[in-house]
């Protein structure tokens, strides 16, 4: 008796089962970028930390920022912070209220999508 | 006629009794870095890449000094309460306790060794 009472229920939805959209893509992608600062904040310490202890040290430092590997971790992470700081106006528009509607909140994902790239190339050019 | 506050009225409800300071901080952290991460990333920017006495001219300049030091004190603290929610969201038990001391730890000495640095630089440029 129990057994024949047993019926496929769904069971709660997971992660890899949603269909990707825009708002959880744009979501996840703020998580990545706001904790890869981590890797950009201990370069930019160890550099600072070098320029405070010595010549020598600099010298060590400033060659690994500066090398082509530490040139593509920063340009990522310039990327990443442009992209988190957009993403960040837009919670706090959300948290006063705002655009909360679907569509918009849409828009306002691919403007930081679109933005974050803009940006970085802006900064490239102008230091 | 109850004198209570919208947030006195909220405060501790809910399941985890708590998490409107994280929120609060959240805000308050992210409007600040609004401000302050173009100036550190156009400031610290402008200085990468040049020589070591250079740097030191640079960074005992009180502008840049106190951005770079805004900049990694609120930025690492909003960092500490974003990993956290991480942490959380994707571990439990004592791996999670652990991973929190973690970022904490990293948080704490990066602002310290930050600090120190630019304390430093600035003294003797």
């Amino acid at each position: 008796m129990a057994e024949a009472k047993r019926v496929q229920r769904p069971l709660s939805p997971h992660l890899q089962i949603y269909r990707p959209q825009l708002t959880s893509i744009t979501s996840i992608l703020m998580r990545i970028t706001g904790n890869a600062m981590a890797v950009a904040v201990m370069m930019i310490v160890w550099w600072l930390v070098a320029a405070a202890v010595g010549e020598d040290a600099f010298e060590t430092a400033d060659g690994f920022v500066t090398s082509w590997f530490g040139n593509l971790v920063l340009t990522l992470s310039l990327l990443g912070i442009w992209y988190h700081f957009l993403g960040g106006i837009r919670h706090l528009i959300w948290l006063s209220g705002r655009c909360l509607e679907i569509e918009t909140a849409e828009r306002l994902g691919m403007a930081c999508l679109i933005g974050a790239p803009v940006l970085t190339l802006l900064t490239l050019l102008l230091i | 006629m109850r004198y209570l506050t919208d947030y006195k009225r909220a405060a501790g409800l809910g399941s985890a009794h708590g998490g409107t300071h994280h929120l609060w901080h959240m805000q308050l952290s992210s409007a600040a870095l609004v401000i302050l991460v173009p100036l550190f990333i156009f400031t610290f920017g402008s200085i990468l890449g040049s020589s070591h006495e250079d740097v030191l001219d640079y960074y005992s300049r009180p502008i840049p000094a106190v951005i770079a030091g805004l900049t990694l004190v609120v930025g690492l603290l909003h960092f500490y309460s974003g990993a956290q929610i991480l942490i959380e969201d994707y571990s439990k038990g004592l791996t999670r306790r652990v991973l929190i001391l973690v970022a904490a730890i990293f948080s704490y000495t990066s602002i310290a060794l930050g600090l120190f640095a630019l304390v430093k630089l600035a003294l003797q440029g």
